[in-house]
């Protein structure tokens, strides 16, 4: 069979209002169905006619998923909240600005009106073997040729690997990771909250899925706790150019402080591995420790502790760490 | 008095229809009955089609027919492209076309066609072809010549070289001296020697190559997206090698370019082929994906450069050699790359090898600025690195070596009709305030550190010898009809600008033809080599003097007196110090009912022969002004840009920020201000993504390429450049030509590209990187003394 690409093929389309109408949709249609939220993920994959589903459903006129509620405990983010609004919404940016920041190193202005929170963390990677239809492990083969001796593997993972070395393309997952965000999963039975850092997957737990999210799962919202509100926080994001383009290394990092010294921290990186890693070690070792480019520079190193390169991505181990570095730096 | 037309700001004729979306493109275009077709792409980089089996396909809804290579015309017994082939050389490159009532039927079809394909050994680099014992792009060998092909290989020796990071010096297809290098080596100061890597990168323009077509009455109607229109209609007639005249091409727009779509481009045969097949209209519409491969790159550069200085900053020789990656059908980027450094640098002893290796990557051709664009932006970090061993300001040295107008350059000793390089260079450095920049140069602030760099960048500007035709028609305006394409570049509008100053018209009375040859071509310059706005403000000119003469005749004939007596303006034809006067419009009636000459029942014995077609077409409408650029002029017309940027590199991430660009050109008489800056600053950010961003990546084992997406092959955005980038012109007028305005299209490229790859040279204290793009990785790895993953590979693109 030969192979075409840039041309969706015809499939039905749904456009439910209800998340109830939703989840009977996906039970309806199982592994046939497809949830849609901004697209830019998705129409990637049927243009490529890669992903092939027989039935899209589109969650844009669900208006209970949209929108962002001061709650009880911080802010409640529908899923198909945009990442445009999440970037402008006033509270989000006096006491969560470390999520505006990540929002709005997505790609452009254009894709931020139409990409939305939830899609841009359960989005899937970018490896380009995966992404030209390969059948790579995580496309049901039996080898990654990503880790192949002679691959073109310069964006790939350097932890976290296991036999598939894609790197998770999200800007915002190592936020939501930093802020301690809880996801909330509803099935068509039953409705899971899941700890941001739980929510991403490595390969070792599946290799063909990013998040815990399962056919006939919804991830609904995303709440922000207030925990770490008006915390110190640094992101920062190293791309080849300045817009529509996915992390090299990025670093989200949420720190509580007295003067100079760190109380408390949480500290993610992307672009290093299958998933937003959140690095323990290096919170362990700045809790309490008053900061200077000394403890910075123990920060990263530790934190790349433990990772192994490929043949053309050694340069991501100074990159992590001068990030890792920087984001401790800032708090002096 | 009429309007200053030339060296003002007028806002394109096309502009409205442009932003308010009314402008049709190739695709835009429907006809009765019109279907679809889709191309079958070779997954593999070579291979030989053993069979097709097509019985599925053909059976399926909507599906009316398929079209194969050998219905298409072969180019057979040397390398040479065909529409559809049974021997795919590249991965990517069309088998065979589907046609179906719509686009997804075609589309399904295409999964449908079983294609038995024999994998065949392919090369993506150069340098493994040249290994012994290394592939070869062709099952023939990897030379052509004297009409078959050879091997062509480097021995051991050579390559022990590499395994040192170093260009062998093996074997050259091309060689040429001038002076003694030898004993200018010796003689030298300070003598430097790099091996430099420049990547190959995709043209990428915005608009695909998508096609429309069909036949009518033995004609062959054409909607197309190319740079050129008159010579465009020309190439698809000797493609299906039918009269000309029965090619009606239109092409109003173009989404750009860049050089992949200068006389049309290959695959404009299928729709044209299909059509008469069928007999029905065919759309092609040319994906992303597809033009990606089909759409043509820019060849790479693998080289190995020796500089000698003198203690003073004069270049005193170079040694170049290049290795060219260019795809299966070649491309001559590699020798021009040779020629403009002899005339950047001038250095009076030279010595240039190079070769061009057939791969197996989708297909080369120009790229803006091709060849010079790459030259410098892989020699001018040299020249950093060479003023700052010799205690010397760039600048100082650039000035030094910079030509004058009695340069003579290249294997042929090449002269040029003007050059202000020298002038481009101090004016740029006055408005970027160079010498106060000198102060910036190595300054750090936390972990970012301050680089400034000069790009000086020629190319080609002009050539002469095209006709002019228009017509004052009795509405009393003028029309002038353009046989260029409409690139985007506005030089389709502003070449008309002559002749309405030389007719003392107002532009409003003034109306320009174009993008339909059913309405009259006259012979003009491909919309390529930057030549247009040199070669048709002459044609142009021509012919405005041609309707200018014949209007005061009319007059006189009409009115009494000899023709000096009478002058004009504002449309209108007077005897000077008043009396008797007449109207363009009266002028144009009476024109007509005179015949002859003046209504373009006769005219000049030397023009082209394919202008008459169109002369012929238009005889009888009004006053007709027809001429050949018979202006003459010796040597060869390029014109200079100079650029100046200053960046921060960031030592703890590899991402350099660029903050402030200058550019100046020397292009001559100035036809339309904002349009040249335009022009300017939009290829020098082209550059700028050459140096710094775009490119392309292949799997080694696999022979494919990826990064076949606009996001990841990454061309720059504006969030990649200064916000406010400054762009003025010398303003010399060349003194070859009568109106003074030479190209501007491509120098651009090379000075953006060239003054950011020195700036970042001078942040890393003169250490030269020699390898583009220099992308974050790249830098950091070269920071933190890791080993680079690629010595002199292409393969990172």
């Amino acid at each position: 069979m030969a192979i075409i690409r840039d041309m969706i093929p015809a499939f039905e389309l749904f456009q439910p209002t209800t998340v109830e109408d939703a989840l009977a949709l996906m039970a309806e249609h199982g592994e046939g169905g497809w949830v849609l939220a901004g697209g830019l993920d998705s129409y990637d994959w049927f243009k490529d006619r890669i992903k092939r589903p027989e039935a899209v459903i589109d969650l844009g006129g669900i208006d209970e998923l949209k929108g962002i509620i001061d709650g009880q405990d911080g802010l409640e983010i529908g899923a198909m909240t945009t990442l445009t609004e999440i970037v402008r919404h006033e509270r989000v940016r006096s006491e969560y600005i470390l999520l505006a920041d990540a929002a709005e190193h997505v790609a452009t202005p254009q894709i931020r009106n139409q990409g939305t929170l939830g899609g841009n963390i359960s989005q899937d990677t970018r490896c380009w073997y995966y992404r030209s239809g390969w059948a790579c492990y995580r496309a049901g083969g039996n080898t990654c040729y990503a880790a192949a001796p002679q691959a073109m593997n310069r964006e790939h993972a350097i932890t976290g690997t296991s036999r598939c070395v894609a790197v998770n393309p999200s800007d915002t997952a190592p936020a939501l990771v930093a802020l301690d965000a809880k996801m909330t999963v509803r099935g068509r039975r039953s409705s899971n909250v899941y700890d941001a850092e739980d929510f991403f997957i490595g390969p070792a737990t599946d290799i063909t899925r990013m998040t815990v999210l399962e056919p006939g799962d919804l991830l609904t919202q995303i709440d922000i706790p207030s925990e770490w509100a008006n915390a110190h926080f640094y992101y920062e994001k190293v791309r080849d150019r300045g817009s529509w383009d996915f992390q090299l290394v990025s670093v989200a990092a949420a720190f509580k402080t007295s003067g100079n010294t760190i109380d408390d921290a949480r500290i993610a990186v992307n672009g290093v591995a299958p998933f937003p890693v959140r690095l323990d070690a290096v919170e362990r070792l700045v809790k309490g420790a008053a900061v200077d480019e000394a403890l910075a520079i123990e920060a990263g190193e530790i934190a790349i502790q433990g990772s192994r390169p490929l043949k053309h991505n050694e340069y991501k181990q100074p990159m992590m760490s001068n990030l890792v570095r920087r984001a401790v730096r800032s708090v002096a | 008095m009429a309007e200053k037309i030339i060296g003002t700001d007028i806002a394109p004729q096309d502009l409205v229809a442009k932003i308010t979306g009314r402008a049709k493109y190739a695709e835009d275009f429907r006809a009765d009955g019109m279907v679809f077709a889709k191309l079958l792409l070779s997954p593999m980089p070579h291979a030989r089609v053993r069979g097709v089996d097509t019985t599925k396909a053909l059976a399926m809804p909507g599906v009316i027919d398929i079209l194969r290579a050998d219905e298409v015309r072969q180019i057979e017994g040397r390398p040479g492209e065909a529409s559809l082939t049974d021997e795919p050389l590249y991965e990517g490159q069309p088998i065979l076309a589907v046609a179906a009532e719509t686009e997804e039927q075609a589309a399904a079809a295409i999964e449908e066609i079983e294609v038995d394909f024999e994998p065949l050994p392919f090369v993506l680099d150069p340098l493994d072809s040249l290994r012994p014992n290394g592939p070869n792009a062709y099952t023939g060998g990897n030379r052509f010549g004297g009409g078959e092909f050879s091997e062509l290989k480097w021995t051991d020796a050579d390559f022990e070289e590499i395994e040192a990071g170093r260009m062998p010096n093996g074997e050259a297809a091309v060689e040429w001296t001038k002076g003694d290098i030898d004993t200018a080596f010796s003689e030298s100061d300070l003598v430097l020697e790099e091996s430099i890597v420049h990547q190959s990168l995709t043209h990428h323009p915005m608009e695909t190559r998508s096609a429309m077509m069909y036949w009518e009455n033995g004609k062959l109607h054409a909607f197309v997206s190319t740079q050129s229109a008159q010579r465009t209609k020309y190439a698809i007639a000797g493609t299906l090698n039918i009269d000309p005249e029965d090619v009606i091409l239109v092409a109003e727009y173009c989404g750009g370019g860049f050089g992949s779509k200068i006389s049309g481009n290959t695959h404009m045969e299928v729709p044209a082929v299909f059509s008469r097949k069928i007999g029905r209209p065919v759309m092609l519409r040319i994906t992303r994906y597809e033009e990606n491969y089909i759409g043509r790159a820019r060849p790479g550069f693998q080289s190995w450069l020796k500089m000698g200085f003198l203690d003073d900053g004069t270049c005193n020789a170079i040694d170049l050699y290049i290795v060219q990656e260019s795809g299966p059908f070649g491309a001559g980027d590699f020798n021009t790359a040779g020629m403009i450094a002899d005339l950047v640098y001038t250095p009076q002893n030279m010595r240039f090898r190079g070769i061009a290796m057939y791969t197996n990557t989708p297909p080369k051709a120009a790229q803006r600025g091709p060849g010079g664009a790459q030259i410098v932006i892989m020699m001018e970090p040299i020249l950093e690195k060479a003023a700052r061993q010799l205690g010397l300001d760039r600048l100082e040295v650039h000035l030094k070596n910079a030509p004058d107008a009695d340069v003579g350059f290249g294997p042929r000793n090449s002269t040029l009709t003007s050059v202000y390089a020298k002038e481009a260079l101090e004016k740029g450095a006055e408005i970027f305030d160079w010498a106060g920049k000198q102060e910036l140069s190595g300054r750090r602030e936390g972990s970012k550190v301050t680089g400034i760099g000069i790009g000086l960048s020629p190319y080609t500007a002009g050539s002469r010898g095209y006709d002019g035709l228009m017509v004052i028609h009795p509405d009393g305006k003028l029309y002038v009809h353009q046989g260029l394409g409409n690139l985007g570049t506005h030089s389709i509008m502003d070449t008309a600008r002559p002749a309405a100053e030389i007719l003392n018209l107002n532009w409003d009375q003034v109306e320009l033809v174009w993008g339909d040859s059913s309405r009259g071509m006259p012979r003009s310059s491909v919309q390529a080599g930057s030549q247009t706005t040199h070669a048709h403000s002459r044609a142009n000119h021509a012919a405005g003097m041609d309707a200018r003469a014949k209007v005061l005749e009319v007059a006189a004939q009409t009115l009494g007196g000899s023709p000096s007596n009478y002058d004009m303006d504002n449309g209108r034809v007077f005897r000077r110090g008043g009396g008797a006067s007449m109207t363009f419009a009266q002028v144009a009636e009476r024109a007509i009912e005179l015949g002859g000459r003046y209504d373009g029942h006769e005219l000049p014995d030397n023009i082209h022969a394919t202008t008459v077609p169109a002369a012929n077409m238009l005889a009888g409408q009004g006053l007709m002004g027809v001429a050949r650029d018979n202006y003459g002029g010796s040597g060869g017309v390029y014109s200079w840009v100079a650029g100046f940027a200053l960046v921060e590199l960031d030592e703890e991430t590899g991402v350099v920020d660029i903050k402030e660009y200058v550019a100046v050109t020397d292009c001559g008489t100035v036809l339309h201000p904002r349009s040249l800056g335009a022009q300017v600053l939009g290829g020098s950010i082209q550059g700028m993504g050459q140096a710094m961003t775009q490119r392309w990546v292949f799997d080694p084992k696999w022979g494919v390429p990826f990064a076949n997406r606009l996001y990841t092959a990454r061309p720059p955005g504006i969030l990649d450049v200064p916000l406010d980038m400054k762009a003025d012109a010398v303003g010399i007028p060349d003194p070859q030509t009568p109106v003074g305005a030479k190209g501007i299209g491509e120098p651009p490229v090379g000075a953006g590209g060239a003054a950011v790859t020195s700036a970042v040279a001078d942040a890393m204290g003169g250490h030269c990187l020699c390898r583009t793009p220099l992308t974050p990785d790249i830098i950091l790895a070269e920071l933190e003394g890791l080993s680079q993953p690629f010595t002199l590979e292409q393969h990172i693109g």
